[in-house]
């Protein structure tokens, strides 16, 4: 029998410390509209979404109020249309996208993932026109979300395509200085992307994966920093058993809605993202939970250790709390989506390089980091390269979602809005790194032995 | 199917008889009640059973809606598996 004071704390984590269902993503498999028509294949695509997730919105909404907590998001990741488009010889993926996002409105989600290519080890037209697609794409659409895998442990990274990503991440921006660049918001680089990540803007379903699985992705940063404030000064141990304890419930609750929603859509249960995304709420960052574990400011040293061990515990106790596990799984770092970070930013204690440093230990990667609009290609190109070795070595996923906000520089900031937040435009390094971005060609894959 | 009411809010006269009303009327049995007042404000939880409810979930879930509005209270209906789920392993 549940104890009163188990019902009282689950609906104060809800009510008060902001623990949600942080999205619902429904992975679609669009191998089967392949055609070498391009309108042929838009209205194959445009059915096969309509009609697989006509149901997604109203389901999870039910399921929702059947428990009492919040599912904020509800999404689509689909193949990466690199795959699907390539038959077609197009050298725009334009119009494709743009019925993506008519699609996404009338299904009502607020985002849809895919509109993506896989080059880790070579470029073919496909993904060529996919990737000259993405400025004019994002331009044009409101919840098309692309992103473009340039690298892996196993493969490598691919140099010609991060060169070429400067210049495009640079014409989105420029393409979108009306709305302070928001279209490279909606772009992620990835190194090991995750093909069942239900987060976005870098969720795709990627291939060898069930025709249509529903993914799940839970967060609650008030409820960890919440806990901890019951173990305030107390060893690394008591933090640690605190951080699962929490992560444990959180996640249990994902689990929980993830199998009803999929049981009752019909559709496979695919992974549970173990993660804690913040929103721009006060009570809801992950900046307040280093804070809470003894950072003066998200930035000071000793803030890579605290979200390492974040990062890690939250995983311990999510895994056995979950059935299967996969995406992202960690804590996120989105500088404009967390006002603790926000406001670490704006007082010079986090840096670019000290989010770097935080990428290596944690989820995912440069995340919503605004920088000025008159930063070079070469060195967007820089910073995309330096995140992806840092995934390449290490077997991890990392990533790059950063705004050149088009004419803007440091000491101003950007109004995204919603639940992207907003920005102070950090500085950049002044140096050049022109000449290795120039070079272009393959990195090979690294050695797995001498680990030092 | 079992599942829990949570009542929240400044207390007055007929709550309990108000909300009790409405689950007899839908043929919901009460299980378990308790409540605790703290500077004026009521905290109540109940565990009803609605395998016998004569209306589906969500529908009961609005008629207390409706109910918490009459009342200008909160009131929530959960099914019991959230805090199972999350408080047992």
């Amino acid at each position: 029998m549940i104890s009163h004071l188990e019902i009282l704390e689950t609906n104060k984590m809800i009510r008060e410390e902001n623990l949600d269902i942080r999205t619902v993503t429904m992975g679609i498999d669009l191998l089967d509209t392949i055609s070498d028509d391009m309108d042929k294949l838009c209205t194959k695509i445009y059915d096969k979404i309509a009609l697989s997730a006509e149901n997604l919105v109203k389901v999870a909404d039910d399921t929702a109020s059947k428990y009492g907590i919040p599912i904020v998001n509800k999404r689509i990741a689909i193949t990466p249309i690199a795959l699907v488009a390539g038959a077609t010889k197009a050298s725009s993926y334009v119009p494709i996208a743009k019925m993506l996002d008519k699609v996404s409105e009338q299904i009502g989600v607020n985002f849809i993932g895919g509109f993506s290519a896989l080059v880790d080890k070579g470029y073919n037209e496909s993904a060529r026109a996919l990737i000259n697609s993405i400025p004019e794409a994002l331009s044009e659409t409101e919840r098309v979300c692309a992103s473009v895998n340039v690298g892996s442990t196993r493969t490598g990274i691919n140099m010609d395509v991060v060169k070429v990503l400067g210049n495009t991440i640079k014409e989105t921006s420029k393409l979108t200085a009306d709305r302070d660049s928001i279209g490279s918001a909606k772009f992620v680089v990835f190194c090991n992307a995750a093909d069942d990540n239900p987060f976005m803007a870098g969720a795709f379903h990627g291939v060898g994966q069930n025709d249509v699985a529903l993914h799940v992705g839970v967060s609650g940063p008030g409820v960890v920093k919440k806990a901890l404030e019951q173990v305030k000064g107390q060893s690394f141990e008591a933090m640690c058993e605190c951080i699962k304890r929490t992560s444990f419930k959180m996640t249990r609750a994902g689990q929980l809605v993830a199998a009803e929603v999929a049981n009752t859509l019909g559709v496979p249960f695919g992974i549970i993202d173990l993660s804690l995304a913040p929103t721009p709420a006060i009570g809801d960052s992950i900046a307040e939970i280093i804070e809470e574990m003894g950072i003066e400011v998200t930035g000071a040293p000793g803030t890579t250790l605290a979200v390492a061990v974040l990062n890690d515990c939250v995983k311990k106790g999510g895994v056995m709390a979950a059935s299967r596990v996969g995406g992202l799984s960690g804590a996120f770092i989105p500088v404009s989506e967390d006002h603790a970070m926000i406001k670490a930013a704006e007082i010079g204690a986090l840096t670019l390089e000290k989010l770097e440093a935080m990428s290596c230990v944690c989820s995912v990667g440069l995340d919503m980091v605004a920088i000025p609009g008159d930063t070079t290609a070469s060195t967007i190109s820089g910073i995309i390269a330096d995140e992806m070795v840092i995934g390449m070595i290490n077997g991890k996923t990392t990533a790059v979602r950063i705004i050149p906000v088009h004419g803007k520089g440091v000491g101003e900031s950007v109004e995204f809005g919603g639940l992207l937040g907003r920005a102070p435009i950090m500085a950049v390094n002044k140096y050049s790194c022109e000449g290795i971005i120039s070079r272009g060609g393959r990195i090979p894959a690294p050695i797995h032995s001498f680990k030092n | 199917m079992r599942g829990i009411i949570t009542v929240i809010g400044k207390d007055k006269v007929g709550i309990i008889g108000k909300i009790c009303i409405l689950l007899s009327d839908n043929n919901v049995n009460i299980l378990d009640i308790s409540q605790t007042i703290l500077q004026e404000y009521l905290n109540m939880l109940m565990i009803v059973d609605l395998s016998t409810s004569k209306v589906e979930f969500n529908e009961l879930s609005e008629k207390l809606e409706q109910c918490a509005k009459e009342l200008n209270m909160e009131i929530k209906l959960q099914h019991e598996d959230i805090f199972d789920c999350m408080h047992r392993v």
